[in-house]
């Protein structure tokens, strides 16, 4: 998977640096955005079946299929749980942040 | 080729917008608008315009939708009018702070309630704070050239702003006149094909109305206000080349007529300036000297302009068709504004009238120049006059 990459972000220091409208380069991240998770998926791989309902429903994109075991992305993880409710099998798991890691 | 036609106001908007080749036009249909949008429709139809008209089911959704067209770097056209206007005066800030030229007409009318269809200005007075460049006409001509130079004007690399053509609804929009058409080849000279930066593009992806939190905001804010204060520049500049290409000048940012030696000056904008002109050149024959300034715009404000044509005036009055309720008409509150940095402030009433399209005769018009004429200086009580009120 092309996992995102966070950008230098140039501070407009003036106002010769600000664009004339309120726009700016699409997909420009400029952090990584997951610090409001409270509870975090972890996905069970003896449990999981691949069948990538949560790959398909994750509203962030944050489901890694590319290597042999399914992969949560925790840097844009916002930790919804759609992934643990939608789980056909059960194999992800809703952890408290900061808990048993 | 240029050709003359006998047309309404309506009717000549719909010719201009044709001869500028818009790729998008969405809007709704009201009175005393609607003709605009259903020549515009004829003409889509007949294949006279190759542009996409998109039936939308409001105003707000004709403005979103306008938004969205200009915001993919499209000319863009768009017309309403009155609770049409209000309707959409959420997505004018949007139009306006996303810096897109998006050009709208609007026909002058009052506002409910009562309920009125009839000419005032009370709607797009009461938007003056949307960071569009308001322009106001005074016959079908002018209309037809203003079409065309507020896109001029709205897509300048250095402006980027929308541009509101306001005409006095019924008194304009559906009188007959005869109207020069200028030939295809003279606007594509006048008027290059648009062309912006500042669009959602395959090859230069962007996000577009981004938002700007305390830390950001400001400077987004200050580079709308410069943007429309240079506009002022372009108004004139085009106004010149305008008159090099077609053979017709307006004068910019405003109109002086007669006000040179004038001892009392009317401030007024819109179609009733062709009366007003009427009753200066009569008064004048009286031995009155009296002038008329005509307001061709009122966002940018042209405080320069009424600072030296009035200055050496005696007393300037106000004639407009709105009020703000509990202070004063809107164009006074300005015109007052850029007086009081003279040394010398001229007395200046007010003079509210033509609400919900009672008509203003010469001889209202005659009145108020006489009130101006025998007003002292520093007379404080008063100031605006409901000038056609049923007191008793």
């Amino acid at each position: 998977m092309e996992r995102p990459i966070p950008r230098e972000y140039k501070r407009p220091r003036k106002i010769a640096d600000y664009p004339q409208g309120p726009n700016f380069s699409a997909g420009h991240l400029i952090d990584v955005s997951s610090g409001m998770r409270t509870f975090r998926p972890v996905i069970d791989a003896a449990k999981c079946v691949r069948c990538l309902r949560c790959f398909l429903l994750c509203p962030d994109g944050a489901i890694d299929k590319s290597g042999p075991e399914l992969e949560v992305d925790y840097n844009y993880c916002k930790g919804c749980g759609v992934c643990a409710c939608e789980c056909k099998v059960k194999a992800v798991s809703m952890e408290k942040e900061g808990v048993g890691q | 080729m240029k050709t003359r036609q006998f047309v309404s106001g309506d009717e000549a908007v719909a010719l201009g917008v044709r001869l500028v080749r818009p790729h998008v036009i969405a809007a709704y249909p009201i009175t005393p608008q609607t003709i605009v949008v259903e020549r515009l429709s004829d003409f889509v139809e007949d294949g006279s315009l190759k542009a996409e008209y998109l039936h939308v089911e409001s105003e707000h959704s004709a403005m979103a939708a306008s938004i969205g067209a200009s915001g993919v770097g499209a000319r863009t056209f768009t017309a309403t009018s009155s609770q049409g206007l209000l309707y959409m005066a959420e997505c004018l800030h949007y139009a306006s702070g996303s810096r897109l030229p998006i050009v709208m007409m609007n026909a002058n009318r009052a506002i409910a309630t009562p309920w009125n269809i009839f000419g005032d200005q009370m709607d797009s007075m009461s938007q003056l704070s949307v960071g569009w460049i308001q322009l106001y006409v005074e016959d079908a001509q002018e209309a037809l050239d203003m079409i065309i130079q507020a896109y001029k004007i709205a897509e300048d690399p250095e402006i980027l702003t929308p541009v509101m053509v306001n005409l006095d609804g019924f008194v304009l929009t559906h009188t007959y006149e005869i109207v020069e058409i200028p030939g295809e080849e003279e606007v594509n000279r006048f008027l290059p094909p648009f062309s912006t930066s500042n669009k959602m593009d395959f090859d230069d992806p962007k996000s577009l109305c981004i938002t700007a939190g305390p830390d950001w905001n400001t400077e987004f804010r200050y580079q709308q206000h410069q943007a429309i204060l240079r506009a002022a520049d372009k108004i004139y500049q085009s106004d010149r080349e305008f008159g090099e290409v077609f053979g017709r000048k307006y004068g910019g940012m405003v109109e002086a007529y007669r006000c040179t030696d004038a001892e009392v000056i009317l401030i007024t904008l819109g179609s009733v300036c062709g009366t007003t002109r009427l009753v200066v050149d009569s008064m004048r024959t009286d031995g009155h000297r009296v002038g008329l300034l005509k307001l061709r715009c009122i966002r940018p404000f042209p405080h320069e302009e009424i600072r030296q044509i009035c200055g050496q005036a005696k007393a300037i009055g106000v004639l407009e068709k709105d009020i703000s309720f509990g202070c004063e008409g809107a164009v006074y509150c300005d015109v007052n504004s850029a007086l009081s940095q003279l040394t010398t402030v001229p007395q200046t009433l007010n003079f509210i009238a033509g609400l919900g399209g009672r008509n203003i005769a010469k001889v209202d018009i005659e009145r108020m120049f006489l009130t101006l004429l025998s007003s002292e200086r520093g007379q404080t009580a008063d100031h605006v006059r409901f000038a056609q009120l049923r007191s008793e």
